[in-house]
């Protein structure tokens, strides 16, 4: 088995993730058993039911994560899925990017733009806040000028925006 | 430049009420932002094609001080669409055009939804159904194809539709009760696709709009046999030959005792004034006094009828009783 | 056949108007921003200008609005090989090996290429629709759901093959995309399912939302993993890369042929550009001599499906006129357009209204020169992008796919599910999943499903409807071998192998 990552670090298992998604799998083709149970996996006089095809690609999902599961068993114990290092990195884009998307519904898409940028700017990119400020600012007025006001295509907007009467 | 203005009058001091303080206190509401229109169906269909020719027409004729914005939320058979409304409670800058899946969207999914959660504001038109047959079908008369369905064992003849459990389905149903005899419903996504799927041959009839396959007509590849409305259409362009509109008999007059009209009309979200549904009401009717829109109307053999305030709200409330109960013989509405 | 050339003659001097120039430069340029931006999208694109064009004769309004589309056509490509964001459906076979080409410095290369194969096909597909027009049209209306259902299988079986990840992941990768596709209202019974009373799943799960996230977010979480660095950095900037790529392509006429036919054949079937760009990759893959390399940035792998897009683009138009039946959803809005510029689409079209239809024709011929021109132009200028560091471009990408995902259905849950399939992504690529047959099917799980049902309902459930005529029964015994063939051909060099030892 190759070592894809460096054999110094420690991180999480490749085997605990392989694992972890075919769960992850199992569950979700569970979901789509039942859900496709509710409406009906027979075969009517006219073709299949609306849960017909559906039931059997879940069945089909549970079958196969199942087999995922025993081969990630079987995998080797010690290569890594990532460094703990690397791992950090990525959160570090995760994280503010899914504070952003969960800021959307409620502030509108242009603050939580302006906030991500400039936060990741001079956060991640050590850039001087003038610069990500433009940048910041820039971004959100170029989509504000293209989008809602060439090709009327509003985006969600929050309470700043009803203040500021756009 | 409005603000600054307005500031110079001295007449306001938040940023957000100067749109609001440019009117005079005695002038009628206004659309002080962009207006939402909500297409509870997809782009290209004839909801969508309608409201985006009610957003040229406006634009063309300056009708409204701002834009109208064509939103399409088709999620659902529009309940999506609907939902959006709905939850968006004392907002003037949001309409929605309607369909029948107005009625039929709630009775058939159980998404929660009904007319009376949004404010009725006018009908702008009304859309016909045609009884449509392959041009070399052998049935010439509306009468001839009857007879042929009688005469056959259940479910040997092919009506093709748009959607499951919407309009064209029901009409199919009402027609199979009228006959005694059952067809094969097969539903498609749009009309323009049943129509060609007509004209291929692998249906045996359709109920399109007139708009739907009139270019299929013109190219003599359809027939209509007879128009789902209590009289004979008004128009009486040539269109295929020496027959126009004005020349398919009603259903009724053929035996066939069917009537079914689509709602084409505007509702706006709940709790919103008398004056701003009086707005969109003039603004609507500004918009059938031009000539694209009489255009429109001829070209879909529409029926005029323009209704608004309770007139429109009597009509609605009828409609919705007579949806519920086509569907409920039919066995469409959902069991939660 | 002269009289079409007559007519054609015609148009050209009708599309060669300088107003209509004009109009074309501007509408390729616009084009090109609404493919750049995810979610956006042809169809809307043109839907959101239709009325803006109502007060211009309806020869330039087309001609406007086509070149939108011809412009949106080119610039999905732009995202899918700098970012592996898709800016369209069809440009997801794009990302396969566009943008591994513009991972290792190769952005302007695979730029050209992309652009370059999208002319082709369009090209091939106008002339294709300038000589056989009618004879297609008629070719048209022999698919029936058992056809159509026919033509998704074969282009399901054609794409999936043999691949180096376990076949039990590469299935539930596929099988998850199903799933997905049939979350919402299903067509047939009018009935919601899957969707346990959450409206936010009324609308079901949007491939482009998925591909946004899976793709483009990702794609982010992969680079962050690996350093700050974007490894595209080192693109060099030349401005002769274009000549230098011109050189080398001939060599895949073969590889463009093939693409050509299926995306015309595609684009009028009319199953639309997606499949085809899905199809015309894996068989170009299967057939290729660097077939094995494709995924790591051949250019072979960027030139099949960008070719078959294009032409299936282009060759949508043709049932669109001469049936008034859409090929493609932007296809469905044009129609509509016709409708309010007062002319019917359909059999009588191109003989009522031939100055219309032939001054259409040749603007496409006109419109897509003028569209290569100009995105070649700006080949460097793209490619460039990729020199702004990692830590300014990256929240602007992010940025741009929220404004994607949300545009798709003017709805903010996308936002978030888009970040979800984000995080699935990241994970389902560092485990070894295939996301291409995940995407595949939530592409085409949908509509063959509902064509599968409609033909059973045309039949009265026997399954003999799919091989119920010559064309249905071809087209099925082609997918199966299609299907079958990475077995077929393990036998071949098996029994070869063993004649070979011996000897």
């Amino acid at each position: 088995m190759e070592q894809a990552h460096g054999a110094g670090g420690t991180g999480p298992k490749q085997r605990a993730v392989e694992i972890g998604t075919a769960l992850l799998t199992l569950l979700f083709g569970l979901i789509v058993i039942y859900g496709s149970y509710l409406v009906g996996v027979g075969w009517g006089s006219d073709g299949p039911q609306a849960g017909f095809f559906p039931f059997y690609v879940g069945l089909i999902i549970v079958g196969c994560s199942l087999i995922n599961v025993v081969s990630g068993l079987r995998e080797d114990e010690n290569e890594l899925f990532a460094e703990w290092g690397q791992l950090g990195q990525v959160l570090r884009v995760l994280i503010p990017a899914t504070i952003y998307v969960l800021l959307v519904p409620f502030l509108g898409i242009y603050l939580p733009s302006v906030i991500l940028i400039v936060v990741f700017m001079t956060w991640l990119g050590k850039y001087g806040l003038p610069l990500s400020l433009a940048v910041g600012f820039g971004v959100p007025a170029f989509f504000y000028i293209t989008l809602e006001r060439w090709f009327l295509i509003p985006l969600p907007k929050g309470p700043i925006e009803a203040m500021l009467g756009l | 430049m409005k603000h600054l203005h307005a500031l110079g009058l001295g007449a306001v001091t938040a940023l957000g009420m100067t749109a609001l303080s440019m009117l005079p206190a005695s002038a009628a509401w206004e659309p002080t932002k962009p207006v939402e229109f909500i297409v509870p169906a997809g782009t290209g269909g004839g909801a969508d094609q309608m409201a985006r020719t009610l957003q040229g027409i406006i634009a063309k004729h300056d009708l409204m001080s701002t834009q109208l914005v064509v939103i399409n939320k088709s999620g659902g058979a529009g309940g999506e669409g609907f939902l959006d409304v709905k939850s968006n409670k004392g907002n003037p800058h949001k309409i929605v055009i309607t369909l029948s899946n107005l009625f039929t969207t709630p009775l058939a999914t159980g998404i929660p939804f009904n007319w009376k959660d949004l404010t009725p504001v006018a009908m702008l038109a009304l859309d016909e159904f045609i009884l449509w047959v392959n041009a070399e079908a052998p049935y010439k008369t509306a009468q001839e194809y009857e007879a042929a369905i009688k005469a056959a064992p259940d479910g040997t003849f092919k009506m093709g539709g748009t959607g499951s459990k919407q309009e064209d389905q029901i009409i199919t149903v009402a027609i199979e009760k009228a006959l005694g005899k059952k067809m094969t419903y097969i539903p498609y996504k749009g009309g323009g696709e049943v129509a060609v799927q007509l004209v291929g041959n692998h249906i045996n009839s359709s109920v399109n709009n007139p708009i739907e396959a009139v270019s299929q007509w013109r190219g003599d590849k359809v027939r209509p046999l007879c128009v789902f409305d209590s009289k004979t259409l008004p128009y009486t362009d040539k269109i295929q030959g020496d027959l126009s509109w004005s020349s398919v008999p009603t259903c009724k007059s053929a035996g066939l005792d069917v009537e079914y009209l689509m709602l084409r009309g505007i509702f706006m979200p709940p709790g919103v004034s008398q004056e701003q549904v009086d707005y969109f009401v003039n603004l609507f009717k500004k918009v059938r006094e031009t000539p694209e829109w009489q255009q429109l109307m001829k070209d879909g053999a529409f029926n005029q009828t323009f209704m608004a305030g309770d007139e429109f709200k009597a009509w609605v409330e009828q409609s919705e009783k007579t949806h519920k109960g086509l569907m409920q013989e039919a066995g469409f509405i959902a069991g939660n | 056949m002269l009289d079409n050339f007559i007519n054609l003659y015609h148009g050209f001097y009708i599309a060669g108007d300088p107003f209509n120039i004009l109009l074309m430069v501007i509408g390729i340029l616009l084009g090109v921003i609404i493919g750049v931006l995810p979610g956006l999208g042809g169809a809307n694109g043109v839907a959101i200008l239709l009325p803006l064009t109502f007060s211009m004769s309806p020869t330039s309004a087309i001609i406007l609005l086509t070149c939108i589309y011809w412009g949106a056509l080119f610039g999905g490509a732009i995202t899918s090989v700098l970012f592996n964001i898709p800016g369209e459906p069809w440009s997801v076979a794009t990302t396969f090996d566009g943008h591994p080409m513009a991972r290792s410095g190769r952005a302007g290369e695979a730029l050209t290429a992309a652009f370059t194969s999208s002319f082709v096909g369009a090209f091939f597909a106008i002339v294709m629709i300038t000589m056989i027009a009618p004879l297609v049209a008629q070719f048209a209306l022999q698919f029936g759901p058992a056809e159509k259902f026919a033509v998704y299988f074969l282009a399901f079986a054609s794409f999936v093959g043999m691949s180096k990840e376990p076949p039990s992941k590469t299935i539930v990768s596929m099988m998850i995309g199903f799933a997905l596709a049939a979350v919402g209202l299903d067509m047939v019974t009018g009935q919601l399912r899957l969707t346990f009373g959450i409206t936010e799943l009324l609308n079901g799960f949007d491939f482009l939302i998925a591909v946004i996230g899976l793709f483009g977010i990702g794609e982010i979480l992969l680079t962050m993993e690996e350093g700050l660095e974007f490894r595209g950095k080192a693109a060099k900037i030349d401005p002769k890369v274009v000549w230098k790529t011109w050189k080398t392509l001939p060599r895949y006429w073969s590889t463009s042929l093939r693409s050509c036919i299926i995306g015309c054949w595609m684009g009028i079937t009319p199953a639309g550009a997606t499949p085809a760009s899905f199809m015309a990759y894996g068989i170009a893959k299967r057939v290729s001599k660097n077939g094995k390399n494709f995924g790591n940035g051949e250019i072979e792998g960027v030139v099949a499906p960008e070719t078959a897009a294009h032409a299936a683009g282009t060759a949508a138009m043709l049932p669109m006129l001469a049936l008034g039946v859409p090929g493609s959803p932007t296809a469905a809005v044009l129609l509509g357009g016709l409708l309010i510029w007062g002319l019917q689409p359909g059999p009588m079209l191109f003989v009522e209204q031939a100055e219309f239809v032939w001054g259409l024709i040749a603007s496409m011929y006109l419109g897509n020169i003028v569209g290569l021109i100009l995105v070649l132009t700006t080949v460097p200028l793209f490619a460039s992008i990729l020199r702004i560091p990692f830590s300014i471009i990256a929240p602007v990408i992010l940025v741009i796919c929220a404004i994607g995902a949300y545009t798709v259905n003017n709805n903010v849950f996308d936002v978030l599910m888009m970040m979800v399939f984000g995080v699935l992504g990241y994970l389902l690529k560092k485990t070894n999943y295939p996301l291409a047959p995940l995407v595949l099917a939530i592409v085409l799980g949908d509509s063959a499903e509902e064509a599968f049902r409609q033909a059973l309902l045309y039949s009265g459930g026997s399954l003999g409807v799919f091989f119920s005529n010559g064309l249905v029964s071809s087209i099925m015994a082609i997918g199966l071998i299609a299907g079958l063939w990475p077995v077929i051909s393990f036998l071949i060099s098996k029994l070869r192998g063993s004649s070979a030892q011996p000897a």
